[in-house]
């Protein structure tokens, strides 16, 4: 039998792993006593206490995302396009790919250091042997909340992005709100939104199990949550970038037939 | 295995039916065998206090008994029912009725002291036979000293305060056993002989039956019924205080006087 190289066995073993975790979500999380309180107060942590963060890098990304493209479209003669070109370009591809990293990064460290901590602390094993399921409790919960509130946050930045194109065109170009978000809503069709929207859930969901498992699975000692923070990140925003090709792939298929 | 039990004592403690039963236990984590025949029998009302240096299984020993490690051979009967055998339902139902006080508390950090005590309770109703929530809390916080931290944090606790509130945590479903795993390990004297007054407060109270793992001697002398040494995975030499330290074999004085060193 060929032995294959170490760093290779590793990485098959962790996605093997990631999988298992994945089906183990699955199993719980259709099955009855459902955690709502702790589901809702997850999506409140997850949803709300993200909202700041996510509206300032999509503003920010409006702007930006403006500012540069538009002396191109002077040279090319298309500048009335702008609204079009930007309204594509965020609520495609650079609104949800952009939030959900910047999410890997708060929300995906955030579960895996408190599941992590929770781990090393025995808080887990306390939960456990009393009676509670804690994957169900603490793992089916994240990973919901994350599914569900990820594809909100990403409409909420792809909108204030749009609003921060918006106020560069009209102090540049003296466009008005209404026409410039009626250019951008003409230019958008539901090919364009189905699946942003679609492969927002994925992304959520690659980010909270990601998290979880990083966080629920972490080595003792201190060191075992920094690494748990730290590898949920790294794992979450490759997982993204993986699942946004596949979305693109896919989308492309279908467009075609 | 050396065993010193005086026969009065033993049969004026124990009832026919052991609270928990360990038989011929054997647990082991790659090549490092850590449990190699373990037995031990914990009676009503009783404690009993396996005493063992660090890394000697003794906290494996106790996780096996709530499920949280899966021993590899031999037999864990608690309240007469065999804890591997068991579906998670059966096995949730039992850990209601066996206490776990963990070595660092093991307090939920998010939550108040008041939702720390809620937590077990909420998710078991049925324990708390028609009595007022709120009523069942402050009792388990008065019953630890400490109602006047109803409302604060985990983080606002000291380490002594920290343990008694996992004690009332611990209590509130009114087990009937409760495994200990070092309750004064981390604490200055006066903080553990305070845990350790507490611990036998609720047993005369709550008429519970104990195990603990420890490896304060103070803490086992005054807390036991019975003792038992845990070494090389097995029971070594099982009696009474006063029996295991006047015992003449090499590796019991040798471990007392190691101990008591400390």
């Amino acid at each position: 039998m060929i032995a294959l190289p170490k760093g290779l066995q590793s990485y098959l073993n962790e996605t093997g792993n990631i999988a298992a975790f994945a089906i183990r979500f699955f199993r719980q999380a259709f099955k009855k006593p459902f955690e709502f309180k702790e589901l809702l107060r997850q999506c409140y942590l997850i949803g709300y206490k993200s909202l700041f963060l996510v509206i300032a890098t999509g503003f920010i990304m409006g702007l930006v995302l403006t500012l540069q493209v538009r002396p191109t479209m002077i040279e090319f003669g298309a500048v009335s396009y702008m609204p079009q070109m930007v309204g594509i370009a965020i609520v495609r591809e650079i609104g949800p790919v952009v939030t959900a990293l910047i999410c890997a990064g708060k929300i995906g460290s955030g579960i895996g250091a408190e599941l992590g901590s929770m781990k090393v602390t025995e808080q887990i094993d306390a939960m456990e042997v009393s009676g509670t399921n804690p994957f169900k409790y603490l793992v089916v919960t994240r990973i919901w909340a994350c599914t569900l509130m990820l594809p909100l946050l990403i409409i909420a930045a792809d909108a204030i992005g749009l609003f921060g194109s918006f106020l560069i065109e009209t102090t540049k170009g003296n466009v008005s709100l209404t026409l410039y978000f009626n250019q951008v809503f003409d230019a958008l069709s539901f090919g364009d939104l189905l699946p942003a929207t679609f492969k927002s859930f994925f992304f959520g969901f690659a980010i909270g199990l990601v998290g979880c498992y990083k966080g629920y699975t972490s080595g003792k000692g201190t060191e075992g949550v920094g690494r748990a923070a730290n590898t949920a990140v790294v794992v979450a925003s490759l997982l993204l970038f993986v699942l946004d090709f596949l979305a693109v792939l896919v989308a492309d298929i279908i467009y075609e037939i | 295995m050396i065993s010193t039990q005086n026969e009065n004592i033993k049969s004026s403690i124990q009832s026919p039916q052991p609270l928990i039963r360990m038989k011929g236990v054997k647990k082991s984590f790659g090549s490092n065998h850590v449990l190699r025949g373990m037995n031990v029998e914990l009676y009503p009302r009783e404690n009993v206090v396996i005493l063992g240096k660090s890394g000697s299984g003794k906290s494996v020993l106790i996780k096996c008994l709530v499920g949280l490690v899966e021993i590899d051979e031999g037999i864990v009967e608690v309240l007469g029912k065999s804890i591997p055998d068991m579906q998670q339902e059966e096995l949730d139902a039992i850990r209601t009725e066996v206490g776990f006080l963990f070595q660092g508390s093991a307090l939920y950090d998010s939550m108040t002291v008041r939702e720390n005590l809620q937590f077990p309770l909420r998710r078991h109703a049925e324990r708390m036979k028609g009595q007022d929530e709120n009523t069942l809390i402050i009792e388990a916080l008065k019953n630890v000293g400490l109602e006047y931290a109803i409302d604060l944090m985990p983080a606002e606790l000291s380490g002594g305060m920290k343990r008694r509130i996992a004690l009332a945590r611990t209590l509130i479903l009114q087990p009937k056993i409760i495994l200990y795993d070092e309750p004064t390990s981390g604490l200055d004297p006066i903080t553990a002989n305070e845990i350790i007054q507490l611990i036998l407060k609720i047993q005369r109270e709550f008429d519970t039956a104990a195990l603990i793992i420890t490896h304060d001697m103070d803490c086992a002398r005054v807390i036991s019924n019975r003792m038992i040494i845990l070494q090389d995975g097995i029971n070594y030499a099982e009696g009474t205080y006063e029996e295991l330290s006047h015992i003449q074999d090499p590796k019991v004085k040798a471990f007392f006087k190691e101990v008591q060193s400390r």
